[in-house]
């Protein structure tokens, strides 16, 4: 726990079972407490497979992976590990297991024993910091698909982690729900200071992170900051991904002879950078 | 249309019936069919009713409801009537022509049998339109768990229950997406006789089963990243308290026990 990483994967490899070919091989990386990670790649190309061996849901077939100071391989820890790192899954009907918002969220610490007296302030807590606290006693099925993923997400929170991992969580959305869902993971990860690991192949979302790793054929190809990132266009494109709109639009620009500066990835920053370069007195202001 | 289904019959209003510990209910539930047989005489019969008449008052539900249950009922209690009427032998003969001989005996037999199953479904209906289906799971699980010592698996059959309550919306709703996909596609699940429409739904029930699979893997993935390992040291949200009003109840109850066997003897 008291390392100064949140997860570190060795060398970590995996295999499904039936497959011939390893979902993941030889990924080495680093996550630090409190920070925003964004896993970025394609179908099949192993993001989801990562997720799952974070929450020892899958154990690596070579390498480790040490989840706060826990490897994931010893069994007797598997409930350690999976207390401090809670996941969320894409489709929001298939991970709540009861009928009343309330007792789904209770459902975590009902499995790790919480006396009931302490259950009840913690899931109204949980429930208050993504905003449900209204809905405690609504029927899940008569929920949005955000409100969904949001009490999934205080369904974790009440179990008081310090990783969550999204896997995919905003993909069946609409963009209202996606956006619901990403903020409240940003508030909690700047109020709470919970490591987030989010796993998307939306550009817009990782380009929000601390740091994104980008995952293509069963490895990292890039890791850095979405600026460093989304400014090797092409080798972005070559694993089918693409970049922000404003990046590319930055990358064609540069390519033309306009000089324009690194990590340009929103209106804004490309309004700002045009501004600077078209009235240079300006822009000091 | 499949958006406001109610779950089982339960009815949602607050009566001293509904606030009873749902183990009271059920295990008083068990002893009310018991003694619905135990009852020989008028006398017998008058005390169920007025003790059916006394749970029904309390709990606040609509005689409609009540009575709803016994509608799919209504042919078992026409025949039974009819049948006990004609064939049970007896002395005094009020009607008789032709074939038909209707003894005083056999008319009070017919009616007490007929009663019988009346009072049956409404004591059970009770039951159910005052307790919600999770609660009732709970009740179970909690009645059956001294069954634990011989392999007997309470807490999965009662966590069984409550996942099925929580998906049959929303696989009613995907049923009711995927009829319309096909009609889309000129599925036609409404003419017809009998067979051809039990036919028609085969293309419903193949999806409708691949995805409910899908989705029970997924949930399993999704319960057991949440710390899920079967019920061994699982603490609940919900604890179930009896009160002063569950001894009363039971109280009732054993009265009316203890009457209908009296009235067994003496009369």
């Amino acid at each position: 726990m008291e390392s100064n990483t949140r997860i570190t994967m060795k060398d970590v490899s995996f295999t499904y079972e039936e497959a011939s070919s390893p979902a993941l091989s030889g990924v080495s990386a680093e996550i630090r407490p409190g920070e925003f990670v964004a896993v970025l790649g394609h179908n099949g190309s192993g993001k989801s497979t990562m997720a799952k061996l974070f929450n020892a849901l899958h154990i690596p077939t070579e390498g480790n992976v040490v989840v706060c100071g826990y490897d994931t391989r010893s069994q007797d820890l598997v409930w350690e590990i999976r207390r401090r790192a809670g996941m969320i899954f894409q489709n929001p009907d298939n991970q709540i297991v009861a009928t009343v918002v309330r007792e789904d969220v209770a459902f975590g610490l009902e499995n790790l024993g919480v006396p009931t007296e302490e259950m009840i302030p913690r899931i109204e807590s949980a429930l208050s910091a993504v905003r449900m606290n209204k809905y405690a006693d609504t029927s899940p099925h008569m929920l949005s698909g955000g409100q969904k993923q949001r009490v999934a997400i205080a369904g974790i929170l009440a179990m008081e982690p310090s990783i969550i991992i999204a896997d995919e969580a905003t993909a069946m959305l609409d963009p209202s729900g996606r956006k619901e869902v990403l903020d409240t993971i940003h508030m909690l990860n700047r109020n709470k200071g919970i490591t987030v690991v989010w796993i998307t192949h939306f550009m817009e979302e990782a380009a929000l992170a601390d740091r994104v790793l980008v995952v293509s054929e069963g490895s990292i190809r890039l890791e850095g900051t979405p600026a460093e990132v989304f400014d090797r266009v092409e080798e972005m494109r070559e694993m089918h991904l693409d970049v922000p709109h404003m990046a590319a639009l930055a990358n064609e620009l540069r390519a033309t002879g306009v000089p324009l500066k690194k990590g340009i990835l929103t209106v804004e920053d490309m309004v700002e950078e045009v501004n600077r370069i078209l009235c240079p007195s300006k822009s000091k202001t | 249309m499949l958006s406001n289904i109610t779950l089982g019959q339960y009815y949602p209003v607050d009566s001293r019936v509904h606030r009873l510990d749902p183990r009271t209910k059920l295990i008083l539930s068990i002893v009310f069919i018991v003694a619905v047989f135990l009852a020989k005489t008028w006398v017998g019969y008058g005390l169920l009713f007025a003790f059916i008449v006394l749970a029904a008052r309390l709990s606040n539900v609509p005689l409609k409801m009540l009575f709803r249950g016994l509608k799919p009922l209504k042919w078992i209690l026409i025949i039974t009537f009819l049948l006990n009427l004609f064939f049970t032998p007896g002395d005094t003969v009020w009607v008789s022509f032709w074939v038909i001989r209707i003894t005083k005996e056999a008319f009070f037999q017919a009616l007490f049998y007929s009663l019988r199953l009346v009072f049956l479904v409404i004591g059970t209906s009770l039951l159910t339109l005052t307790t919600s289906p999770v609660a009732l799971a709970d009740a179970m699980e909690i009645l059956l768990s001294p069954l634990k010592v011989i392999h007997f698996p309470a807490h999965e059959l009662a966590m069984m229950m409550t996942i099925a309550l929580r998906f049959v919306p929303t696989l009613l709703e995907e049923a009711d997406k995927i009829m319309k996909a096909q009609m889309a596609r000129g599925a036609d699940f409404e003419s017809g006789n009998l067979i051809t429409r039990a036919k028609a739904m085969v293309p419903l029930l193949v999806p409708l089963f691949v995805s409910a699979f899908r989705r029970a893997s997924d949930l399993a993935m999704a319960m057991e990243s949440r710390c899920y390992h079967g019920g061994e040291g699982r603490t609940r949200l919900r604890v179930l308290k009896f009160t002063r009003n569950d001894g009363i109840a039971c109280l009732v109850v054993a009265a009316l026990v203890a009457l209908l066997i009296l009235e067994g003897i003496l009369l």
